[in-house]
């Protein structure tokens, strides 16, 4: 059995890692909160945006758009979005696992699979694995600008034009609610048709007659130069949602932690207590064994 | 209120303005255009440059880049990359911007081919704008 003094640094150091999880708790909470509300200013903003999209789309034809073209696919990009920072759970865990599973599938149809990373985790996971990584973005977790989602954008709509690839997928952590994070993949490039307007935020609800519109340069030249902007905005809001999503997760791993902590200090609390008794009790037998002795 | 245009101005971070104003202007990438109340639906898209509005004689002044504008219903919706006001412009970012910009321009021009020119053209653009907006040029 361990000792008095043993059991009483453990004690300590549990109490003192119970402190620092506890305040991770508190912080990740407050960044939550800032990471919800960034979240949801960016709403009206994609919905909108992908509103106009959708309701462009309905009026050009898809097919003269380079972004548009559907090729046979040879090679894939999956842009995998993860934090910068760990100790959040299973988090980046689960966005990287499921990430091997989809290039798994890629891999296993003869198809040929780069990452593109956002995200420290992300990055230090496939940068030392047999993965081709030719785009690779950390350290922009903390504070999301679109900078970050527009330099990613630019370079995959870059790797798509050369033909380096041929489609591109996006995956993220979800944010359903405080508890539930889920990875979700979604298609990026090629844009189809279909997939306007539906994507990238809520729908907006109809408003009357549809109007028709003037455009001003025509709806073609509009969507040309929108389209690379609705990739950023697709990527942007993605972030967005993983830092929400990390948040979230780090506040329900920290609480985990900070109640083991108690769990622990409760247990150890108990076998100190034990040990001290028998200590006092051996003690005492001590003691009176001495004293019978004494009286011979 | 039946002759006023109800102006929002969206950007990625947040919702900047959300008013009722008289006439609108911005700077379309085929020309600068007013809007005002009961104007015919139009979608446009926009350039880096400035974008005024006007309610009851009292002029605003933004510097908007990049997006698109949407009028229908006398909504008028502005989605750009950026928006700023006035007196939210940061004067000295924006100066060392122009002469990042500027300096790559140069750099170009002496004959290195790394750089993005169009990326430092539009960089140069957004800095200017923002200067004329705040009233340092």
């Amino acid at each position: 059995m361990a000792s008095l003094k043993d059991i009483k640094l453990k004690i300590q150091g549990i109490k003192k890692t119970e402190q620092i999880t506890k305040a991770m708790n508190m912080v990740a909470a407050a960044k939550f909160r800032g990471a919800q509300e960034r979240m949801e200013e960016f709403r009206p903003y994609a919905s909108k945006f992908a509103t106009v999209m959708g309701q462009l789309s309905g009026t050009a034809n898809p097919n003269a758009f380079p972004l548009m073209e559907q090729r046979e696919v040879k090679n894939s990009l999956l842009l995998v979005v993860t934090s910068d920072r760990g100790l959040c759970g299973a988090f980046n865990a689960n966005i990287i696992n499921a990430s091997e599973k989809f290039l798994d599938s890629k891999k296993e149809k003869g198809i040929g699979v780069s990452v593109g990373c956002i995200g420290k985790k992300g990055s230090q996971y496939f940068t030392k694995r047999d993965y081709e990584v030719p785009i690779n973005i950390t350290d922009c977790m903390a504070k999301v600008e679109m900078v970050n989602a527009r330099q990613a954008g630019q370079e995959i709509i870059h790797l798509f034009l050369e033909g380096k690839v041929d489609e591109v997928h996006l995956i993220y952590g979800r944010f359903i609610n405080v508890v539930t994070q889920k990875p979700t993949i979604n298609k990026l490039l090629p844009i189809s048709a279909s997939g306007l307007g539906e994507s990238g935020g809520e729908k907006e609800e109809k408003e009357g007659p549809k109007a028709t519109y003037i455009y001003e340069p025509a709806p073609e030249e509009i969507l040309d130069k929108l389209m690379p902007m609705y990739i950023n905005v697709q990527i942007m809001a993605a972030m967005l949602e993983t830092v929400a999503s990390e948040q979230a997760a780090r506040m329900t791993a920290m609480d985990n932690a900070t109640r083991a902590c108690g769990d622990m200090i409760h247990e150890l609390t108990l076998a100190f207590n034990k040990a001290r008794q028998a200590s006092i009790t051996a003690e005492l037998m001590d003691i009176v064994g001495g004293a019978e002795a004494l009286k011979g | 209120m039946a002759n006023k245009l109800n102006l929002e101005v969206v950007t990625p971070t947040k919702l900047v303005v959300s008013e009722q104003v008289d006439l609108c202007t911005v700077p379309g990438t085929e020309g600068v255009f007013g809007v005002m109340a009961n104007h015919a639906p139009i979608l446009a898209t926009i350039a880096i440059g400035e974008m005024h509005y006007e309610n009851d004689g009292k002029q605003e002044k933004m510097a908007v880049s990049g997006g698109f504008v949407e009028v229908s219903n006398n909504r008028m919706t502005v989605l750009a990359e950026a928006a700023e006001r006035m007196e939210e412009i940061d004067v000295d970012r924006a100066l060392k911007a122009k002469e990042r910009a500027e300096r790559r321009l140069q750099e170009a021009a002496s004959g290195r081919e790394d750089i993005d020119i169009a990326r430092a053209k539009a960089a140069l653009a957004r800095a200017l704008t923002r200067l004329k907006v705040a009233g340092k040029m």
